[in-house]
């Protein structure tokens, strides 16, 4: 048996073992997620006992090295939790903005110090973290962002407004991008880390027109921001003034983590489904939304097939480096025209907005959820102006 | 499996994607034979050509004297004529006659395959009857008559018949014109009695036919494959050239989208170049994502074929619909950016459009497979 055969032996029975069979159930409400943080708490023993028993084993974060609350697998290993994972039906034990975005960029761009402090925070699900980027004035156009740290030697004092901030409300710490030289563009912005109930931060839920209030508005008024804390552990990731790098790069890792989602359920086809479902409601699909369904499949089943290409592409290194912006580009539009389709296909019982029949009109709020795909994490008009720029080699702009 | 071309296929692609550059390019190939009227609508000594290089018998087993390659590797050769809009028998010779020949007896292949290799035969396909690919619907005749068959009726759309050696010809030996059962593949012999070919010029130059069978007789031995058995031939025969034509109407895409972004680089009006303006930018980009996909799902049904996969039916009809739809945006796109030069003979741009138009109807368009989805998912 290989090495990878005996982890894969070792895994399902530790997997068998500790993974509840709570756990096991598809993700139903927002409780079933268990993000972490200062005030968090659990849903149940079952979701107590999975994330205690992944955070001691370093699988909340199973790549990360040892050193910083991960399992230190390799590649091919992860790969296999996963896939073992995902055989049982496995829930994550963690969500969090610090494990898919602000991990990446200290593990990228942090020194040992942060990574040892902020990194093992992360893992053991201690702190949650928001990411402050856009502002109000400042959406796809993000770098003109005015949220201002004035320098007070030792520390920053800043104030402004942020945007978008996921989970803002619930958050105890926060990524953000503060602009600290007013005559660079480019090259007057510093990513600060900072605790937010340090005084000075009010945040404000913002009510989408899903009914749900992930977002929110970020205040800061006069808030300090140290510039180190303690030996090797500086208030800010990577170069005073050389944020938009991390910002970049971050922004590359969430488009490449949104394509990656390419082969999953986003994009498969639902013409099966669909004619299940109008069955069961005793309607018959109309030809013409048959055929909807039929160019959508098509569609749908060519872009899975873009996915698996472009992460076998991505892992060979050799794709265009500028392709993430079009699998991000399309993947969020063809799951945009995937709930419309749904949405025609329901009738009338999608437009209902709280049955219980309707699971509290999930169809409605996940259809109007699905069009910000194409707004957040740089829209669908930014991302042709990069494939334009960087893949075509289109002259100005 | 990894969805890109290993070593020795990267090699294959240079390779053809030179020699289709040098000896197959639209001066050379398309305008030379369509300028002259040629009754064939493509060289010989190009064909002759190809045989040198080891394509004609790509597909066909070593043990028949081929190269035993598989459906990748036929796809590269005809990306590269889509891209040159190459007229050629290599679809219709080497890749489904060549499939069908597969099922064939060994006096069969004996009789043809070394012609196909030698790249001194042309082979055609006839199986549709009426304006719109409907292989279900067979209703071409044949009769017992002593050791052979009688052919009685009608084929359309039969690409290079009448400078095809040999047709290959789906007819119903028994049952109802509908029925899947009771279809037999004959191969048809160019001086096959009672045979006729009404020759004519299709718009993007190449050659067609509607032939007439009017009690064709034809040996026993013509048979290819099962008596009342030929249904599950003719599908693996069009699934591989469905794939095939998806492959080369990858080319045509990718031909025309070449041509448009650096004309999109070179045109100026109002004082700047054309590609500076993000109404053309976000077209050109969006064209790019769609043929991207469309190059992702070809090679994703090539090596589904070449492994032997169930899904590779399903995948056929994903790539040919999702190639259709892609090649046509990039040629209505690109004649469209270039303007009233566009709509010139002189200007090539236009060629791709005529050619791709010919190969999203051959063997199904977008709206035939796309039902075809449908309808193999259950709905």
């Amino acid at each position: 048996m290989s090495d990878l055969e005996t982890f894969r032996s070792e895994t399902r029975d530790w997997l068998e073992a500790n993974c509840p069979a709570e756990m096991r159930q598809p993700v139903r409400d927002d409780d079933d997620v268990y993000w972490g943080g200062r005030r968090a708490t659990f849903k149940n023993d079952a979701q107590k006992a999975w994330f205690e028993a992944c955070r001691d084993k370093g699988y909340t974060v199973p790549a990360w090295p040892k050193a910083y609350g991960g399992a230190g697998l390799s590649a091919p290993e992860a790969k296999v939790l996963r896939q073992e994972m995902s055989r049982i039906g496995a829930r994550p034990p963690l969500s969090s903005f610090g494990i898919w975005m602000l991990g990446p960029a200290l593990l990228q761009f942090g020194t040992e110090g942060q990574k040892q402090r902020f990194l093992n925070e992360i893992a053991r699900g201690e702190i949650r973290w928001c990411q402050g980027y856009s502002e109000p004035g400042s959406g796809s156009d993000l770098v003109s962002m005015q949220t201002f740290g004035e320098d007070k030697g030792d520390h920053w004092t800043v104030n402004g407004q942020k945007i978008w901030t996921s989970y803002a409300d619930e958050a105890d710490w926060i990524f953000c991008l503060v602009r600290t030289d007013k005559d660079n563009k480019y090259k007057g912005i510093t990513f600060m880390l900072f605790d937010m109930a340090g005084g000075g931060v009010t945040t404000k839920p913002i009510l989408l027109i899903s009914g749900n209030s992930p977002f929110c508005e970020t205040f800061f008024d006069d808030v300090t921001v140290p510039k180190s804390y303690g030996e090797d552990c500086p208030g800010f990731v990577g170069e005073i003034g050389r944020g938009w790098d991390v910002a970049k790069y971050l922004l590359g890792h969430e488009r490449e983590m949104i394509s990656g989602m390419g082969g999953g359920e986003r994009t498969a086809a639902i013409g099966t489904a669909m004619k299940r479902h109008s069955a069961k409601t005793g309607d018959d699909l109309d030809p013409a939304l048959r055929s909807d369904l039929a160019m959508f499949d098509v569609d749908a089943l060519a872009f899975t097939a873009m996915a698996e290409k472009f992460m076998d592409e991505m892992k060979s290194g050799k794709g265009h480096p500028a392709q993430p912006n079009m699998m991000k580009y399309v993947g969020t539009e063809l799951n945009k025209r995937r709930h419309e389709l749904m949405m025609s296909v329901g009738g009338s019982r999608s437009l209902e907005w709280d049955s219980e029949e309707t699971r509290g009109g999930k169809a409605p709020r996940d259809w109007l959820r699905t069009k910000a795909n194409s707004i957040e994490g740089g829209t669908s008009e930014v991302m042709l102006n990069v494939i334009s720029k960087r893949i075509l080699e289109l002259p100005g702009s | 499996m990894p969805l890109y071309h290993d070593e020795d296929q990267a090699m294959l692609a240079d390779t053809a994607r030179g020699f289709m550059a040098d000896e197959g390019n639209i001066t050379k190939q398309l305008r030379h034979w369509r300028d002259r009227d040629c009754p064939d609508g493509f060289g010989h000594a190009l064909w002759k050509q190809m045989a040198e290089m080891g394509f004609t018998g790509m597909l066909v087993g070593e043990e028949d004297g081929g190269l035993g390659m598989g459906h990748v590797e036929a796809g590269i050769v005809l990306e590269e004529i889509g891209r040159n809009l190459t007229p050629s028998p290599f679809l219709t010779s080497s890749v489904l006659a060549a499939t069908a020949l597969k099922h064939g007896s060994a006096e069969l292949k004996g009789r043809y395959l070394p012609g196909l290799i030698a790249g001194d035969s042309v082979f055609a396909v006839a199986v549709d009857e009426t304006a719109k690919h409907r292989p279900s619907r067979i209703t071409t005749r044949a009769e017992k008559s002593g050791n052979g068959f009688k052919l009685t009726g009608a084929k359309s759309f039969v690409i290079q018949g009448a400078s095809a050696d040999m047709l290959v010809v789906a007819a119903r030996t028994s049952g109802g014109d509908d029925d899947d059962d009771g279809i037999t593949l004959f191969a048809v012999p160019k001086d096959a009695a009672n045979m006729s070919h009404d020759a004519l010029r299709l718009v993007d130059s190449s050659m067609a036919t509607h032939t007439k069978f009017d009690g064709t007789e034809l040996d026993g031995d013509a048979v290819i494959g099962e008596v009342d058995g030929g249904r599950e031939v003719l599908n693996a025969m069009l699934t591989a050239g469905r794939i095939g034509a998806a492959a080369e109407g990858v080319g045509v895409a990718s031909g025309a989208m070449d041509m448009t972004v650096d004309y999109l680089k070179q045109r100026k009006q109002f004082g700047q170049l054309i590609g500076e303006f993000q109404a053309l930018q976000h077209r050109a980009s969006h064209l790019y994502s769609e043929v991207e996909i469309a190059r992702a799902v070809v090679i994703k049904a090539q090596q589904l074929l070449d492994a032997g996969a169930e899904s590779a039916e399903l995948m056929s009809s994903v790539a040919k619909a999702k190639v259709a739809k892609a090649a046509g945006l990039s040629v209505k796109e690109g004649v469209q950016m270039h303007g009233g030069i566009g709509m010139t003979d002189e200007y090539d741009i236009g060629l791709y459009m005529k050619r791709d138009r010919a190969l999203q109807e051959f063997l199904g368009d977008a709206y035939f497979h796309a039902n075809r989805v449908a309808e193999l998912s259950g709905y």
